[in-house]
């Protein structure tokens, strides 16, 4: 069982002798055999762990080790682990194995974390329920009946079902913020550019961020710091200096925080709703201040989104075409027929649906009327967030409309679908970070999350506030 | 070409840059090497990887527009390309579409007519090389992925060149600057210079072009000028038989001296351009641009001027000697040696660019040293040698870089100047010759090279031939009077 607040606490148990390594490891293990059924897990390495956790393990009694020592993390199949399986959840790369390893795992295991296994997730993390994997549903562990959200879904749910201390996940448009919302865990998205994006299968190069999902806010700042900062490999990471956030946290800060009324309107669920303004009271029962703002071009945000991310995911996915690697039709007699067979037949209809989206706003002809329309509405959501924080400090919203639901429910209504993610994707068009926090339940005791945002690299407040919560409201 | 008729005709140039690694990973561009061995995840389009610029591109393609004329944009952006093929791992190649690096630029090309043209060049932009494919290995192609992100900088130029010369002009002129900037080897037979030609034909006078062909695959500059002038001509044909041209790319086949087509409009494929957005826009600010500019060498048009000037050389010479920046380079270190700036020039247009041309060699590779041609050249000025013996001693320095002062030394090949020795070996001639100084009498001067012949073959070729020949035409005329 687990005896640990955070991964310091636990660095410190293991220390003192308190707690073994290996047998923590193996706990994780039954217990992700136990949970099979929650189908969380795409591999699980249970043949390296057991002897890195006895070599941290002695790292950490010789009083020098990384800054994750011993943290079990799992992390999203669309990350790549030289020699390891890389599917991204879909068909057309079921056979394929990394032959390099992305930045952030190499950050991570530097640090003497343990990766533990990889992850299921929404088919090249293009969904909000999981459902488009082709290892199957991933179910959710408060009500298996439930979806986890997606697309990271799998990695929501090793931390929500206790099979990890913490896993990463990407946030193209809410990726990880909607699952670790319907799982009620922590999960955090950060600015575009914190993060090297080397090594993660890119879904739509200008949205995608690696971020974690935990069960507290140190682990999650603990983190963010290994994996943030400049990398060669990555042109678009950011030189701006990583701030030791695991150790400024707990420094006090209080915020203004802003309450955008146009995430309030139609579609909001009653339920959550009421939650967010439950939580909203108690906030100013702490002296928080509290004032509404707007975002006026919120509802260009899901096309905008939509039009952008499939135009990038079109061109990305091109390359899974059987010629070189990845899954290839049998029966084809021409290349023409080798491309149109093996993508047919290996890529799921989601992904289908969204290439052909992206084909489409991209061709000659439509290209001005859509993806540079997309552009410019991209830029005045932008804009809003610029104007909005200068007069705010953090903005406070739902991190999706709903609780989880049903499996099925919305599958065959992809529009539906894409609302769920209504709340997040400004994040991801805007390039700021973004976390779910797990605050309230509703009467079934499904998990209802909000949203915190903050400014461009401003992660720090994010997490100094996030941790005043959870010392303060939460668990009370 | 029909009178009636003029050719519009545009040429995209493709000029692989001479970089170590390739423009997008840190691979090597090495060519010949084994298939598959120049690659990692990043150029194989693995999933996950990411490009990060190589800034040598940069700099080698600022180089060539300013070399051009070009406007160097401040701010230019990264497009993708998008088409399925095997050797294009991505799926899309990287290169630049709205905002290229160079832009507005022109160079000059003279016609066979003396006629001096400034042809425009639309835009310069930077990209990424695709693999091979390999057709010819029975039923399976094959694909060589090494040449994937070799860097390209393409070359687009305006539609204003007139006539199959004129591209070939233009072309030229292309390659001679990337030779001479260094950023490219412009080798057009193994496809580091590559050349695509956009033809029409309109009525002259027409101020509305005709409909284009797009002809590609011509690999040698002869087969540029007979692919553009076979598609001229073949336009032509059919506007006279009343049928249309067709929008279409054709190409070339350089064994029959045909063009076949490959796609027709309705083909051509949506390449859907947009951003890439896993790579920042590139910015070019004033330092850096004024340090690319003055590393950017004399270019060959100026060079030729300065030889005129400098060496008071014809214009002819000054073209053939700055041809290529190497030969310019050899005869400036001869002309350092000697202030005989013509005969320098004589030996390298002469002898040593025979030689190289016999030899496939070139100039950086020949073994007669700068410094020993020259010596050579004030052997003969100082009257040391003939003319004659130099070209007799040129194999013997050719073989082994020797001085040609040690040759003339160890020979004994210095040129014999005494008058009294040369009038000697004359009286002794003309004595043991009567029949033929009859026949000079008789005045059939003719026999003054026979006589000269003789001379040279008694002295060994050492007599001074002014001398001689001065002597000879002394003694004979006091014969004629007597």
């Amino acid at each position: 069982m687990i005896s640990y607040s955070n991964n310091f606490d636990k660095i410190e148990k293991v220390r003192r002798g308190e707690l073994s390594l290996r047998s923590n490891l193996e706990y994780f293990l039954k217990k992700i055999e136990a949970k099979k059924n929650l189908n969380a897990f795409n591999f699980i390495f249970n043949e390296d762990v057991l002897s890195i956790a006895d070599s941290v393990e002695s790292k950490i009694k010789s009083g020098s080790y990384g800054k994750l020592a011993g943290m079990v993390i799992a992390v999203k199949d669309v990350l790549a682990i030289k020699n390891k399986p890389l599917t991204c959840s879909s068909k057309i790369l079921q056979e394929f194995r990394s032959i390099y390893t992305a930045t952030v795992i190499q950050k991570l295991i530097d640090e003497d974390a343990i990766i533990i296994g990889k992850t299921n997730c929404d088919e090249f993390a293009m969904g909000s329920s999981n459902e488009n994997s082709a290892f199957g549903n991933v179910l959710n562990p408060v009500d298996e009946s439930r979806v986890p959200g997606g697309s990271s879904g799998g990695s929501a749910v090793a931390v929500a079902g206790g099979l990890c201390d913490a896993s990463l996940g990407t946030d193209t448009g809410g990726s990880i913020r909607q699952p670790a919302s319907f799982c009620g865990v922590f999960g955090l998205k950060p600015t575009y550019g914190r993060v090297s994006r080397f090594g993660l299968t890119a879904f739509a190069s200008s949205f995608d961020s690696i971020g974690a999902f935990t069960n507290n806010v140190t682990d999650v700042a603990a983190i963010l710091e290994v994996i943030s900062g400049k990398d060669e490999n990555d042109s678009t990471s950011s030189n701006k200096d990583v701030p030791a956030y695991s150790k400024e946290i707990n420094n006090h800060f209080s915020p203004v925080v802003g309450i955008p009324k146009e995430y309030f309107s139609e579609g909001l669920s009653v339920e959550v709703k009421n939650a967010i303004e439950n939580f909203i009271e108690q906030l100013k029962e702490n002296n928080i201040t509290v004032k509404e703002i707007s975002l006026p071009n919120t509802e260009y945000t899901i096309a905008a989104y939509y039009i952008l991310t499939t135009a990038e995911a079109s061109s990305n996915l091109a390359r899974y075409d059987g010629a070189r690697y990845g899954y290839r039709s049998q029966d084809s007699s021409t290349l023409l027929q080798m491309y149109n067979n093996s993508r047919s037949e290996a890529l799921g209809s989601e992904v289908k649906r969204r290439i052909m989206l992206g084909t489409y706003v991209l061709s000659s002809g439509y290209y001005d009327a859509y993806y540079r329309k997309a552009q410019k509405a991209r830029r005045i959501i932008k804009n809003d967030f610029d104007e909005a924080f200068t007069q705010v400090d953090l903005i406070l919203t739902p991190t999706s409309p709903t609780v989880a639901f049903k499996i099925g429910e919305k599958s065959s209504d992809p529009l539906e679908m894409y609302l769920s993610d209504i709340y997040t994707t400004s994040a991801n068009l805007a390039g700021i970070p973004g976390i779910n926090i797990p605050a309230a339940k509703d009467k079934d005791g499904l998990p209802i999350g909000i949203q915190l945002l903050s400014p461009q690299f401003a992660e720090l407040n994010l997490l100094k506030f996030s941790y005043f919560i959870e010392k303060n409201l939460l668990n009370k | 070409m029909d009178a009636k008729y003029e050719a519009v005709i545009g040429l995209e140039v493709h000029a692989q840059l001479l970089t170590t690694s390739k423009v997008f990973c840190g691979c090597s561009t090495k060519f010949g090497n084994e298939p598959n061995t120049n690659v990692c995840p990043i150029c194989l389009g693995h999933p996950g990887v990411l490009p990060v610029l190589n800034k040598k591109v940069v700099e080698f393609t600022t180089l060539m527009g300013l070399a051009t004329n070009c406007k160097i944009n401040s701010k230019s952006v990264f497009a993708r390309k998008n088409y399925f093929y095997p050797d294009l791992p991505k799926g899309y190649q990287i290169s630049q579409y709205e905002l290229p690096i160079c832009e507005h630029g022109w160079i000059e090309v003279t016609t066979t007519d003396k006629e001096k043209r400034k042809i425009g060049i639309t835009r310069i932009h930077m990209e990424e090389d695709a693999g091979k494919s390999i057709h010819d290995r029975g039923n399976e192609t094959l694909v060589d992925v090494n040449r994937c992100g070799v860097p390209l900088m393409e070359i687009v130029s305006e539609p204003e060149l007139k006539t199959a010369e004129e591209a070939y002009l233009y072309l030229s002129k292309i390659r001679q600057i990337v030779r001479y900037l260094g950023i490219c080897d412009g080798n057009m037979e193994e496809g580091s210079l590559r050349c695509d030609a956009n033809i029409s034909i309109r009525l002259k006078g027409d101020s509305v072009l005709g409909t284009k062909t797009e002809i590609k695959n011509m690999n040698s500059f002869r087969n540029v000028e007979r692919a553009i002038n076979y598609e001229i001509e073949r336009q032509i044909d059919l506007v006279e038989n009343n049928e249309r041209v067709v929008q279409e790319t054709l190409l070339w086949n350089a064994d029959l001296n045909e063009a076949f087509s490959m796609r027709s409009k309705e083909e051509a494929h949506d390449y859907r351009y947009f951003p890439d957005p896993d790579l920042m826009p590139v910015f070019v600010d004033d330092i850096w641009l004024k340090n690319i500019s003055a590393s950017l060498p004399e270019l060959p048009d100026i060079k030729k001027e300065r030889f005129v000037r400098q060496y008071l050389l014809p214009v002819y010479d000054a073209e053939i000697l700055t041809q290529s920046k190497p030969i310019a380079d050899y005869y400036e270190k001869v002309v350092s040696y000697t202030d005989d700036f013509k005969s320098a020039s004589n030996w390298i247009m002469g002898d040593v660019l025979k030689i190289l041309n016999e030899e496939k060699k070139e100039i950086p590779n020949f073994s007669i040293s700068p410094e020993f041609l020259a010596e050579l050249i004030n052997l003969i000025k100082s009257g040391a040698i003939s003319g004659k013996i130099a070209k007799d001693i040129f194999p013997e320095m050719l073989a082994g870089n020797i001085s040609p002062a040690a040759i003339v030394k160890k020979k004994n090949l210095l040129q014999v100047s005494d008058v009294k020795v040369i009038e000697k070996t004359v009286d002794e001639i003309l004595s043991s010759h009567p029949q033929e100084v009859e026949e000079y009498l008789s005045g059939k001067e003719k026999v003054i090279g026979f006589f000269i012949g003789r001379i040279m073959k008694q002295t060994a070729g050492k007599a001074n031939p002014q001398i001689a020949n001065k002597i000879l035409h002394e003694k004979l005329n006091s014969l004629k009077n007597n």
